[in-house]
């Protein structure tokens, strides 16, 4: 029960991740192709200004938690997947660097150079990040003493010693830089106003096809590469809701960004929604692995093994609760602080 | 090179960049509540645009201490995953806390603090300052514990699978090593904050610009800068000294560079420690002193490095050596420093002196040197330790992460941090040259 528990706990950081930071993240990406001019770029980019450190947390507490929740699993995970994480530490290094400084310049040239180390880094880290579930879910080549070192790619080939990359994890990578994207469009129809928001609009339709088509691609290709991955769900019928819900999300992103009933904030719930669907689904079908191997069932990573002692969590689960509980607190508030259109005039400082 | 001392640079490179940026902020974040205080208290404009102006360049800081700040938790598995593996338990909490309890705060307030002054009441804007503050405070005591737990492990137990697991969350949090640790470093970040602030007044006065504003910041800079040059020996340093002299007594003995077991041992102001010999080359020694400071009487004795296994020794002996030398030798001119410019303050003759005003603005890189030593000092005191007493540093590196992976993103790492360095130093130039809003102007920027 207490594996269970803090299995979903680690699970919500992730969600809460993707869902706060994936639309800066998708917004960085968009912002070079839809922004016409200096105003609307700016306008872009503070929708984003007052909040992105913040999303950024997640990443950061939700590490810290993975941390001492599963000591083994960290340990593991972040010494094998050593050269991606490098990679996209040094992205996130060069993203908010890039983001926060364009203010700071009045050099057009070089905001120029910075907009593009910005949303290029966005759209690379979308799929690191796509392609690192991926490769969650494929397994990688544990060792008996439980680590591993992967190459960034091997032959392509999801097989026994693949490498970071390979074509599952690649279509993992362009489900995360789509589906990001469609995120931050629908966010900047909520916060931007004028043609630039109707450009944001407009552009979630082509975007909204292709993600379709990966989701299914994506779902089928992850049986086929972990036909385990349905064992969960067979067991437990009722919880085939949650492909449900994935359809049922992105059918909601269609229905409520139609030009003629657009309701923005419910887009924007639905991306939100779908992206939930899609992760829970996913930790869904590992349960209760967390890391399998594709060395042998034997090796896998389970809860079981990873999980710290007894007294570790009893007291990581107090101050856990109180200390999000606060911290959603925080979230409500400057979110509502900023809720509404964007307001350069009172923005800049 | 070993990957082992690969996987040591690593760490130390990434972490010494990385608080240059987190000392400055946390020192500031103090001063910045300061200026919001008066300027509320007394209906200031002027201080008002004074910390206006610093937020800016708290604003420019603290994105360099978030971006270099994430790598650093990062690193802990990349780089140290059998040390994480055993001891998650109790290290990963203070961890999690510090993005729980801290970040979400400080990045919540911050974001209200720079951007939504027109949105917010001018209570409401002090406030959000005040949680900047706790809130990077709070980031500094929960890194602090996991420190600390590392220098002086407390509350622990091991499991049947050799991990580490917390007894006592308060045992954790309180310490004593922490708590020592923590007054110290802060004070140490309140001397960076004043330092600079101090500095830029200097300079404004010097260059003959914005006179109204530099006197703000030497008030304030000097004023905080004295107490906290006080409070860094006394009580802070000097407390912290005798506790380290009890619990790690190879540390003190090769900070100090005493080789032999004396009874009134001497200090050792300047020399050079000779591993070979088990001398120190050309010292100068104050008789007796050491003694003195650790236990209080001129005649007590001080364990030597000889009564200690070979195998123990801190590994970088001189440098421990020389970064103990350097943070307490910088720590006496700052001392000296903000006593006579405080002097020249309260006489109100502190704008005319220019060679103290040329002294104040050389003299701010200074504290920057002196934080990154006395953590150095630390650190090193540490080894051959990874948790002290309990595993060794040799245990801990990943090793599946062979030594040129590690070279290779640790030289990744000094290019990426040599362009943020210079990115840095030109932005904030650029704050400093375009300065606060003139009290005349009513055009808001």
């Amino acid at each position: 029960m207490t594996g269970f528990i803090w299995f979903w706990l680690v699970a919500v950081m992730i969600v809460g991740y993707v869902v706060l930071d994936g639309f800066d993240l998708g917004v960085g990406v968009l912002h070079l192709f839809l922004c016409r001019t200096e105003a609307e770029r700016r306008q872009t980019l503070a929708s984003i200004g007052p909040v992105w450190d913040g999303n950024e947390v997640w990443l950061l507490a939700g590490g810290g938690t993975l941390y001492f929740a599963f000591p083994l699993l960290y340990a593991s995970a972040f010494s094998g997947f050593y050269l991606p994480l490098m990679i996209v530490l040094w992205l996130l290094v060069l993203r908010g660097i890039s983001l926060e400084l364009r203010n700071h310049i009045d050099v057009g040239v070089w905001r120029a150079l910075l907009d593009g180390v910005f949303g290029l880094s966005s759209g690379l880290l979308t799929i690191f990040y796509g392609a690192a579930l991926a490769n969650v879910l494929r397994g990688v080549p544990l060792q008996a003493d439980g680590y591993f070192f992967l190459p960034l790619w091997t032959n392509w080939q999801p097989g026994p010693h693949p490498g970071i990359l390979d074509w599952y994890t690649v279509i993992g990578g362009c489900v995360a830089l789509v589906a990001l994207t469609i995120h931050g469009a629908l966010w900047l129809t909520i916060k931007t106003s004028g043609d630039l928001a109707e450009r944001a609009r407009r552009i979630v339709k082509p975007l909204w096809i292709a993600l379709g088509a990966l989701t299914i691609v994506s779902l089928y290709a992850t049986i086929h590469v972990r036909p385990g991955s349905l064992a969960n769900y067979t067991k437990y019928p009722f919880t085939f809701i949650v492909p449900v819900g994935v359809i049922a999300s992105l059918a909601g992103i269609w229905f409520f960004n139609r030009a003629a009933r657009l309701q923005p904030v419910k887009a924007f719930l639905s991306s939100s929604l779908y992206l939930f669907f899609m992760l829970a689904g996913a930790c869904w079908g590992l349960y209760p692995t967390l890391l399998p191997a594709t060395t042998g069932v034997d090796r896998d990573i389970t809860l079981a093994k990873a999980l710290s002692g007894p007294h570790t969590l009893a007291v990581g689960f107090v101050w856990w609760t109180f200390g999000m509980a606060l911290a959603l607190c925080y979230v409500v508030f400057v979110y509502s602080r900023f809720r509404g259109k964007v307001d350069l005039a009172s923005t800049m400082h | 090179m070993t990957a082992e001392l690969i996987h040591r640079l690593h760490f130390a490179f990434t972490v010494t960049f990385h608080y240059l940026f987190p000392q400055l902020t946390m020192g500031l974040a103090l001063l910045i509540v300061v200026l919001k205080s008066v300027a509320l208290k007394t209906g200031s404009e002027q201080w008002d645009r004074a910390a206006r102006f610093w937020a800016k360049i708290f604003g420019i800081n603290f994105v360099f201490g978030v971006v270099t700040g994430i790598p650093m938790e990062f690193e802990f598995g990349t780089n140290w995953a059998r040390f994480s593996r055993i001891s998650g338990g109790v290290i990963g909490q203070p961890l999690a806390m510090e993005g729980v309890f801290s970040f979400f705060l400080e990045s919540a307030f911050l974001g209200l603090f720079l951007y939504g002054e027109k949105r917010i009441s001018k209570w409401m804007h002090w406030f959000s300052a005040v949680m900047v503050f706790v809130g990077s405070w709070i980031s500094g005591f929960f890194i602090i514990v996991t420190d600390a737990w590392m220098q002086h492990p407390v509350a622990y137990d091991r499991l049947p699978n050799g991990q580490f697991e917390v007894l006592s969350f308060w045992q954790l949090l309180m310490n004593p090593w922490g708590l020592l640790q923590y007054i110290h470093n802060m004070t140490g970040a309140v001397i960076t904050g004043s330092f600079v602030m101090a500095a830029v007044g200097a300079f404004y006065l010097l260059e003959g610009h914005r006179q109204d504003y530099a006197r703000i910041f030497l008030k304030v800079g000097v004023t905080a800068g004295l107490v906290s040059s006080i409070l860094i020996i006394f009580p802070t340093g000097d407390l912290h000294g005798k506790y380290v002299a009890h619990n790690q007594p190879a540390a003190i003995a090769a900070m100090e560079g005493l080789f032999k077991t004396e009874t009134g041992a001497g200090m050792v102001l300047v020399g050079q420690p000779n591993e070979e010999t088990g001398l120190i080359d050309n010292p100068i020694v104050v008789n007796d002193l050491l003694s003195f400071l650790i236990y209080g009487t001129t005649k007590a004795e001080v364990k030597g490095l000889d009564q200690i296994p070979r195998d123990q020794w801190p590994t970088a002996l001189p440098l421990l050596f020389y970064a103990y030398h350097i943070m307490a030798g910088l720590g006496t001119w700052f001392l000296l420093l903000m006593v006579v410019s405080g002097f020249l303050l309260w006489r109100n003759r502190l704008e005319q002196s220019r060679w103290a005003l040329w002294a104040l603005l050389l003299s701010f890189p200074l504290p920057y040197i002196a934080n990154t030593a006395g953590w150095m000092t630390a650190e090193l005191g540490r080894q051959p330790w990874l948790i002290y007493g309990l595993m060794r540093t040799s245990e801990g590196y990943s090793n599946t992460v062979s030594a040129s992976n590690g070279l290779f993103t640790l030289i990744g790492f000094m290019g990426l941090y040599a362009l943020l360095g210079l990115l840095f130093t030109v932005l904030i130039y650029r704050e400093i040259s375009l300065g606060p809003e003139p009290i005349a102007s009513t055009t808001s920027h």
